[in-house]
């Protein structure tokens, strides 16, 4: 097992400069339709913000605007301090270049719910492929950590195997190492369970667990209840592009003040 | 298990012996054709037209080899080649959220499908009536000039006289290898678009550029899709080459038959010659074809994908994790 990048930083106090992400009143429509109505979030350093509601509340969209795969179109989304996909002069807004974006993007790690593995590459190509790609570190010296990274998730036996011949909790878990391979301050989850086999989705939670006491700031999008309440620090539960609830896990699944809060739940639980 | 044996003992049926149902349509056929081709072999050994000697003793001549190697192969690998790569470039461009380029990359596609090959080749066979020599330098020099004053201003880097470059095999193969461009650019999008989004987006989040994982990501996944119409393209190039005859190209396969026929007045066994010859060099080509079909048709396409991910469950529940495809 090898060492997280992240220090840990689980129990620190809520100062300012904690804040990992801060979002303010993010806006977006696809055409006629407004799929996020302002949405407001602030998630420490070092914490866990569980994501919760109905299928078609914006979920996906917020969490893709995190690191602007969508471009939003009002509000504004810091991450570790910098406003992400924008240049703030002069009290302008200036549109940061493709470069300047992806470079935002590398501190941002990002799980998805159908794994996007990339197929014509073997499990340590996957993983290998961004940090050697994008000159983070060496072949060799990537190799070697990637091998680590995972051994971590549980697959140090199946560097040469291409994803096709993986279950799907193993493939989520190579996904999960290649995200980690750039080494993030965040990491993205988007439903990262939804896809697997029920008994399949104990083995890619565990991992993600684990990551979390090591401190890593995470925001997962799940269904997984149990989940939220073992290790979510902050749960938020949206529907029709609005917060309808937010606070610790742990009172708002116990206590669902809201009623579209309670519905769900029902269903989910 | 004492029950397991006892049916398949009680299992044990008495093998069929049933009356196949007969084709008599089949035995028709068989006959009808069979008349036909008697009466094929025997025009063809009967009509003096075809003089077959002469064909025969005609149709290897060290020019006509000549330009088969030169006109006919070479010409097919060279324009294939550019064709593949500035098919990409454009395909690139047509994808890019660049209106210019996107826009450039349309004109291009819509201007060298739009004008059949054969005018193509006669177009650029006779370019040279445009200029009579081609230089490289400051764009609207002289004109520049006489706005600051100085006469017939001149500011050229270097340049070739057009009759040399733009006759024959260059003016041939620029025709062929700008217009199968069209044609490989539509190609290259089709493949690039059957990726799976998904794949574009795990790669930009991951921190690459647009170009990064169009190379590493997109178009090598792109591959599958793209080859089997490759190899249409290049057979398809193969043939165009007789398209030739109109650049002209001499040093090449049908302009030298031709030529041979007007020459000695026996026209129609040089075009028999030319068709065996095209017969031959395609038939090469269709069996490259097959066993690169088979190779990259495998495991891929969606019914492919749901292959690789049944097999991915067989390895889950215990099946057999290493094998790939028979
Ligand atoms: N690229 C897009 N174009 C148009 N509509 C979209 C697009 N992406 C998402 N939507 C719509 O936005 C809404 C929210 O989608 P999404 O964020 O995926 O919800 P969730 O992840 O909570 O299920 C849905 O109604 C969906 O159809
Ligand atoms: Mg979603």
């Amino acid at each position: 097992m090898t060492e997280l990048v992240v220090p840990a930083q689980a129990d620190a106090p809520a100062a300012e400069s904690d804040v990992m992400v801060r979002a303010e009143q993010v806006h977006k429509s696809f055409g006629p339709l407004e799929v996020l109505q302002g949405i407001d979030l602030e998630v420490r350093a070092g914490e866990v913000c569980c994501l919760l509601g109905p299928s078609g509340s914006g979920k996906s969209t917020f969490l893709r605007c995190i690191n602007h795969l969508e471009k939003i179109d009002a509000g504004r989304i810091w991450v570790d301090g910098d406003l992400i996909g924008y240049r703030e002069r002069g009290g302008k807004l200036h549109e940061l270049r493709e470069r300047e974006v992806a470079a935002q993007r590398r501190a941002i790690g990002m799980v998805f719910q159908r794994f996007n593995l990339f197929p014509h590459m073997t499990v340590l190509q996957n993983v290998v492929e961004a940090p050697v790609l994008l000159g983070r570190e060496k072949k060799a010296a990537a190799r070697e950590r990637a091998a680590a990274l995972l051994d971590r998730v549980g697959l140090g036996d199946k560097l040469g195997a291409y994803p096709a011949q993986l279950s799907g909790g193993q493939q989520q878990r190579v996904a999960i190492a290649r995200a980690l391979a750039m080494q993030p301050k965040l990491m993205l989850f988007d439903e990262p369970t939804s896809a697997l086999d029920p008994e399949l989705v104990g083995e890619v939670l565990d991992v993600m667990k684990d990551l979390a006491r090591d401190g890593m700031t995470m925001i997962v999008v799940t269904h997984e209840i149990g989940f939220a309440r073992e290790v979510g620090d902050s749960l938020i539960f949206m529907d029709g592009g609005v917060v309808v609830e937010s606070g610790n896990p742990r009172e708002v699944i116990a206590n669902p003040r809201h009623e579209r809060t309670k519905s769900f739940l029902a269903k989910v639980l | 298990m004492t029950t397991d044996k006892a049916t398949t003992v009680r299992a044990r049926a008495e093998p069929i012996r049933a009356v196949p149902v007969r084709h008599p349509g089949r035995w028709v056929a068989v006959a009808v054709l069979a008349v036909l081709t008697a009466m094929f072999v025997h025009l063809l050994a009967t009509n003096d037209a075809f003089n077959w000697s002469f064909m025969v003793d005609k149709m290897f001549r060290p020019p006509i080899i000549e330009g088969l190697l030169r006109g006919t192969v070479l010409m097919t690998v060279c324009a294939m080649l550019i064709g593949v790569v500035l098919g990409v470039v454009i395909a690139v461009m047509r994808l890019s959220d660049n209106p210019i380029l996107r826009g450039v990359g349309w004109l291009y596609t819509w201007f060298f499908r739009a004008v059949p090959r054969l005018v193509l080749l006669a177009v650029f066979g006779n370019i040279g009536i445009l200029w009579s020599r081609i230089e490289f330098g400051v764009p609207f020099d002289t004109q520049l000039g006489q706005l600051f004053g100085i006469d017939n201003l001149q500011l050229r880097l270097f340049g070739f006289s057009s009759r040399d470059i733009l006759t024959g095999f260059m003016a041939g193969l620029l025709g062929l290898a700008l217009s199968e461009a069209a044609y490989m650019a539509e190609i290259v999008r089709a493949g690039i678009q059957s990726v799976d989004p998904g794949q574009t987006e795990a790669a930009q989040a991951l921190g690459m550029g647009r170009g990064q994982l169009l190379r590493r990501v997109v178009l090598p996944q792109a591959m599958r899709m793209i080859i089997p119409p490759t190899g249409n393209e290049t057979i398809a190039m193969l043939k165009d080459t007789s398209l030739l005859l109109y650049v002209p190209v001499s040093v090449e396969l049908f302009f030298q038959l031709d030529a041979v026929g007007k020459r000695t007045f026996q026209i129609f066994p040089m075009y028999v010659a030319a068709c065996l010859w095209y017969l031959f060099l395609t038939s090469i080509l269709l069996v490259g074809q097959y066993f690169l079909e088979r190779h990259f048709g495998r495991g891929y396409g969606s019914a492919g994908r749901a292959r690789l991910r049944l097999r991915g469950m067989a390895a889950e529940t215990g099946g057999n994790p290493g094998k790939v495809e028979p």
